[in-house]
């Protein structure tokens, strides 16, 4: 066994555990439900300390049409892509996704518009048709998202789902919403943990206890900002690991998003013939990126390519043997 | 940074009276309010006006413990006092404190091994406090080795060089300074570094200034532990801030707020 193995790091703290989704006896409606964190030590190493929770992969699901998604990523999720209530149920029951992440594209104000209660019947349908919780994500647009967010996260109170995102700037509104109706919430800060740490007290000086918080650190993909993503989740950890309580949350990490805006993943064969098959390349991208990331602590992993999220699972799998 | 609160100790007239009377209430409000401030252990001294010192520190060490569980540090010259505080203590404890007599120390060693107990040990002897540095650390690595030789984890010592008044022995604070960083290199795993901070300004003025320019500077030279008033606001503001200069706690806008956010339980 290696030489490294043998310094073992006492660690005076650990990662606080969330649970997302509620069931009947906690009242909610969910049949599955994940704990995530509570590590005492830094990711995989078993003999310094517990890790008692596996990482989780959501996959991403958005209310609106996909038209700029490489061929090589939608022909595999297939005709379900118009159809988000179907395309939930297939990534979790057919492609092996723990979870899905919704992301409500639609409701802004440049891709759709889509008013309120579209909104609110599309997550009621998809908490009827799945048995897992969803994660819960806005449009980015403030405005919208501060009209739209209290609204599904009262249609769902109880259920203990995942928000998200709040920024420095734009926290209050959607916080208060989720302190009300039992949720948690993911703080996003640009890459930068002394904000990623204001941005959790500001949260938490409103009242959202700090077993509901998750850290949205912000990442880069493969050779877009992965080392500095993977740098400053280090840091946050360790810091957390020898006590700072205000960076001590699971981290959600958006590998899907941010490996498909990758011009390595979905650059066409034609367009990039260097690059090789566009298929592999795309899942290859997607997969280096979800893997560093798992070794950089990441808690929470939204994806999607069905592919990726298999071999990614079964990575999991294979770490989590001690 | 170790805060160890030096509030409850029977020379300050207002806990006298409270162990006197047994008056709980007192001692727990000063225990909660000391921990509030940013201590992360309490200094426990019945004071020289106990009569009954052996039954006040059980008294005091239960009173205290049934509304907060931080670590105490049982502060007495009669280890027939700190050894019942030890008994009755349910938390992490701290010995407080040997000399680096070698014939006391190991008497000290040996019921700190026994309660599973940290230990803080003057480098003073029979003959006084030190005048140098030297001697500092001749009384140290003597202190270490007393350890060592008793299979007690070097870690688990703290080394307090006896901080002097600044209007006693002012040309002594530099070596009691380089005193604290030299400490560290004397054993592996290195000794931990304590002082008692408010005796640096004892009869002087502007006691406060001169308790929190000494702590910054103890803070440079690696120190690991003081005792001090945590109802200080600007000298806890100032040790604050020494921690993030010294990349002990990551930086954020409100880094006062987030390091008393993380100390709290």
């Amino acid at each position: 066994m290696a030489e490294e193995l043998k310094c073992i790091e006492k660690w005076s703290f650990r990662i606080r555990e969330l649970q997302i989704g509620a069931g009947k006896e906690e009242g909610g409606t969910r049949e599955i439900t994940f704990k995530v964190g509570h590590q005492a030590t830094l990711p995989y190493l078993f003999k310094e300390g517990e890790i008692p929770h596996r990482p989780i992969i959501a996959a991403e699901v958005f209310d609106s049409s996909v038209d700029d998604w490489p061929q090589s990523l939608s022909e595999e999720i297939g005709s379900v892509l118009k159809e988000p209530v179907d395309w939930a149920v297939k990534m979790v029951e057919e492609l092996g996704a723990d979870t899905v992440c919704l992301k409500l594209q639609g409701i802004h104000p440049d891709f759709g518009n889509r008013p309120a209660k579209d909104a609110v019947a599309l997550v009621r349908s998809v908490l009827k048709k799945i048995k897992t919780p969803p994660i819960i994500l806005g449009c980015g647009d403030q405005d919208k998202d501060n009209e739209i967010l209290p609204l599904l996260s009262e249609a769902t109170k109880g259920e203990r789902l995942l928000f998200g995102d709040v920024v420095q700037d734009n926290y209050k509104t959607v916080t208060a919403s989720c302190i009300a109706d039992g949720h948690n919430i993911i703080t996003e800060s640009p890459i930068d943990v002394n904000i990623a740490k204001q941005l959790n007290i500001l949260v938490s000086d409103l009242g959202m206890p700090l077993d509901r918080i998750v850290i949205n650190p912000t990442i880069g993909a493969l050779g877009y900002g992965l080392e500095y993503a993977y740098s400053i989740m280090e840091r946050a950890r360790l810091a957390s690991l020898a006590g700072d309580k205000m960076l001590a949350m699971p981290f959600i990490c958006f590998v899907g998003q941010e490996s498909w805006r990758a011009k390595e993943a979905k650059a066409s064969e034609s367009d990039f013939p260097s690059g090789g098959d566009s298929r592999e390349r795309g899942i290859t991208w997607e997969v280096v990126t979800a893997m560093a990331m798992i070794h950089a602590g990441a808690d929470i992993l939204t994806m999607r390519h069905p592919k990726a999220i298999k071999i990614v699972k079964a990575a999991i799998d294979d770490l989590m043997k001690k | 940074m170790f805060v160890i609160s030096e509030m409850i100790n029977g020379m300050y007239q207002k806990v006298a009276r409270a162990i006197q009377a047994k008056d709980a209430q007192v001692i727990q409000a000063l225990a909660k309010e000391q921990v509030d401030a940013g201590a992360d252990a309490l200094d426990v001294n019945c004071g020289p006006a106990s009569r009954e010192p052996v039954k006040d520190m059980c008294w005091l060490v239960e009173t205290i413990q049934s509304v907060v569980s931080v670590p105490l540090s049982l502060d007495s010259t009669k280890l027939e006092v700190i050894e019942e505080g030890l008994k009755t203590a349910k938390n992490r404890t701290i010995i407080n404190s040997s000399s680096a007599d070698i014939e006391r120390l190991q008497k000290y060693i040996a019921i700190a091994k026994k309660y599973n107990s940290s230990l803080i040990a003057l480098t003073m002897d029979k003959k006084g406090v030190p005048q140098d540095k030297d001697r500092r650390l001749e009384l140290a690595a003597q202190i270490l080795a007393c350890a060592q030789e008793n299979d007690f984890p070097t870690d688990e010592i703290y080394l307090d060089p006896i901080v002097l008044p600044v209007n006693v022995a002012q040309k002594q604070l530099s070596d009691t300074l380089e005193a604290i960083r030299d400490f560290k290199m004397l054993a592996s795993p290195a000794p931990k570094t304590v002082v008692g901070l408010s005796n640096v300004s004892q009869g002087s003025t502007q006691r406060s200034l001169i308790n929190r320019t000494f702590l910054i500077m103890a803070q440079a030279h690696g120190l690991d532990a003081a005792i001090l008033d945590p109802l200080d606001k600007d000298l806890m503001d100032v040790l604050i801030t020494s921690e993030l200069i010294l990349d002990r706690n990551i930086y954020c806008d409100s880094f006062i707020d987030a390091y008393k956010k993380s100390k709290s339980r």
